[in-house]
């Protein structure tokens, strides 16, 4: 049977068997909303902004094992959708990202919001794709959410021509696609993983080092089960958070740039390094000319073969699948008989724990003014440690990581790499459907949810009970603590003097919202909000304007170099 | 080190943009580029000529095969190698120098492939170190125009670089 394009658009996500689908519409993409309006499969998401759209898709797959799929038209609603693409490549989230673009006989006439799709993209996705033809539509969005999801995942931007959605072919989804060019690795040398074995045995100071490769890979279980084994110490990226679980003795919290005094002079002193699915980034390691140590071991899995020996010189490289490559370590540990340095783990564990007794979180608990961190530790207590927490970017999203012990995968949702503000509302949304049994809380700041503002009108169109924790402190936080430290205190622009009335402002929207400013009031606030099951809460929280994230390595210095409080 | 990386890709619109972005966005370097399809339509034959350290190479190789589009690649440098580039020069040739200039050519093994009263165009193929002693001993002053391809390299023997 003949199909036009919209409607093979919408058969193919149907096949893919995407539920939700975040959008704006537009002239482009006319025919492919047509489409979607007669059925009632795929569900549309209709946020604000475009940057919403694609956040929302993001932290929907990010919550879930899905690829999240957002829709937005030429010129402009692509623009638009630049950011959040960026930061779902930043982080490897896969995501299929459908645009509109003119008629293929207007293309390179700058006709009305035309814009290089292909050509603005290109640096910031996995692939991307336009389609002159419609013989080659389906088969085209089959190769992007396969692209997508497999190997190091990303987002892919598939740009449909508005005419291409308008004429009619054959539809036939093809159940496969094999690429000569595209071909991921899964699983690992077995002869390297045996040859790392032996070196982890050989251990004096081992450690564990994992980032988001953990959980893009559902390798945590994996992951846990491999620690425990070892009985080494073990450390979260940022983006690892929640790949083993917070609340473990072996867990010595996050490391790098505010990462936690244990673990960042584990990392630093260690004789064995184990790194998973980590990419040893500037925020991770500071300075590598600092972290280098020619008699340091470094071990290395990574889906990415261009992930291992970037930034650091690996002496064991692994590429595979992080849970494949794990699987194999836990039976070639099982079934072999080289067992770990016992007598020197403990005097290792002996030295972690005197750092460890350092207590590099502690903060003023007799405050008189709401300290931001007992309002993620509040947080973290009456959830449960169970819920879904979405961040912005700054001083919250230090603050909230630190704090929060998140003992699952999949609980922890930021902007890791790219540090987008305005990610966290659209991003809780995206989490709140794609997991609508769960609790969904962003903690956000009073610069960064202005950003994104505006999806407060989506989350109440589609009855989305987030709970907003806004740490106000009337400062850009993280500008000002850098100010502070770099920058003689001068407070360039990192102060807003006129900031909304976020109560009136949620109500405008049609939500509820709460302004707490004593300590006192912090845990009865959040119970009462948590309580309200159906409602958007919007908390506003006056936090201490002069608090600094502790511990913090100084850009360009190395991990043993931190700034203690 | 100065690398030569022969690239197979799909022959597809903007693929080669692909790769000169890549270059460009990490802040690699590219001192030549080529491509052109082979006998296989399907596939395009790319030539890049790069200087980097070992590592700064590694991650050029890699970082190449990561692109959705590049099918293979070899550093030719890692081996024996065969290099050629394209130079097509035009320049003055009056009164004695019409003969000087003749002999150059000979000299150089190059050909003239097109002659008014006052130049020669001379075609000349070689390694890039071949091409700039030709440019060197001739008159510079003689010179209108130049137009290189850049290289374009091959394994040695059996090394082959196929799908």
């Amino acid at each position: 049977m003949q199909l036009s394009g919209a409607e093979i658009v919408v058969r193919c996500l149907q096949e893919e068997g995407v539920e939700h689908v975040f959008g704006y519409p537009g002239g482009a993409v006319l025919f492919i909303y047509d489409e979607l309006f007669k059925q009632d499969k795929v569900k549309h998401i209709l946020v604000r902004h475009e940057q919403g759209a694609v956040h929302a898709a993001d932290g929907y797959s990010r919550s879930t094992d899905r690829i999240g799929v957002a829709l937005v038209t030429s010129g402009p609603g692509v623009t638009n959708a630049v950011t959040g693409i960026a930061t779902a490549y930043m982080d490897s989230i896969p995501m299929v990202i459908i645009t509109g673009q003119v008629p293929t006989h207007a293309i390179g006439e700058d006709a009305f919001q035309e814009c290089d799709t292909v050509g603005i993209t290109r640096p910031c996705v996995k692939h991307n794709f336009l389609v002159r033809d419609i013989k080659d539509l389906a088969t085209t969005i089959k190769k992007a959410f396969y692209i997508a999801a497999t190997g190091r995942p990303g987002p892919v931007v598939v740009d449909i021509p508005k005419d291409v959605t308008a004429t009619k072919a054959e539809f036939h989804y093809p159940e496969r696609v094999s690429m000569r060019s595209y071909n991921p690795v899964t699983k690992g040398h077995p002869g390297q993983i045996k040859k790392a074995i032996q070196l982890l045995a050989g251990a004096k100071r081992p450690m564990i080092y994992t980032g988001g490769g953990v959980i893009l890979s559902d390798a945590s279980a994996e992951l846990t089960q491999f620690v425990r084994l070892l009985g080494f110490p073990c450390t979260n990226t940022l983006m690892g958070l929640g790949g083993y679980p917070a609340t473990d003795r072996q867990f010595l919290g996050m490391l790098g740039m505010h990462g936690t005094y244990e673990a960042n002079l584990a990392m630093q002193n260690c004789d064995v390094l184990l790194a998973i699915g980590a990419r040893f980034d500037d925020r991770v390691i500071g300075n590598p000319k600092h972290f280098f140590d020619p008699k340091r071991i470094i071990i290395h899995i990574d889906v990415d073969p261009s992930s291992i020996s970037k930034r650091v010189k690996v002496d064991v490289p692994i590429v595979g699948n992080v849970r494949d490559v794990l699987k194999e370590f836990i039976k070639q540990i099982e079934g072999g008989k080289s067992s770990v340095d016992a007598a020197a783990l403990k005097a290792w564990w002996t030295q972690i724990e005197e750092w460890r007794g350092r207590d590099c979180l502690k903060y003023d608990r007799a405050s008189a003014i709401i300290k931001p961190q007992h309002v993620v530790q509040k947080l973290y207590e009456i959830t449960n440690g169970d819920a879904i927490i979405t961040s912005d970017v700054g001083q919250h999203q230090m603050w909230a990581a630190q704090f929060y012990k998140f003992v699952k995968p999949r609980r922890w949702i930021n902007s890791g790499g790219l540090g987008t503000m305005g990610f966290g509302l659209p991003a809780a949304m995206g989490a709140q459907l794609g997991n609508p049994k769960s609790t969904v809380a962003c903690v956000t700041g009073e610069a960064s949810i202005q950003m994104c503002i505006q999806e407060l009108s989506t989350c109440k169109q589609y009855h989305l009970p987030i709970k907003l924790i806004n740490l106000n402190n009337r400062y850009m936080g993280m500008v000002r603590q850098w100010q502070e430290f770099f920058h003689g205190n001068r407070y360039a622009e990192s102060y807003m003097d006129a900031l909304p009335d976020f109560v009136k402002l949620a109500e405008s929207y049609g939500h509820v919202g709460m302004r707490i400013d004593k300590p006192a009031d912090v845990e009865p606030a959040l119970k009462e909000a948590f309580a309200r099951k159906k409602d958007l809460v919007f908390m506003d929280f006056i936090t201490d304007q002069t608090e600094n994230v502790y511990p913090m390595v100084p850009g360009g210095k190395g991990l043993s170099e931190m700034i203690l409080v | 080190m100065r690398h030569i990386i022969s690239v197979l890709l799909e022959n597809e619109a903007g693929a080669l943009s692909r790769v000169a972005g890549l270059f460009s966005a990490r802040g690699y370097n590219i001192e030549s580029l080529t491509v052109a399809p082979t006998e296989d339509e399907t596939l395009s034959r790319m030539t890049i000529v790069t200087i980097g350290s070992d590592d700064v190479i590694e991650q050029i190789t890699k970082q190449l095969n990561k692109l959705i589009e590049v099918v293979k690649l070899v550093d030719l440098s890692d081996g024996d190698h065969i290099e050629r580039e394209l130079m097509l020069v035009k320049v003055r040739a009056v009164g004695k120098d019409r003969e000087e200039m003749k002999r150059m050519v000979d000299i150089f093994r190059g050909r003239i492939i097109d002659v008014t009263e006052k130049d020669y165009t001379i075609e000349l193929t070689g390694t890039g170190s071949k091409l700039d002693a030709f440019l060197k001993a001739i008159d510079r002053a003689a010179i209108l125009e130049t137009v290189r391809s850049g290289a374009s390299g091959i394994g040695r023997g059996d090394r082959v670089l196929k799908v």
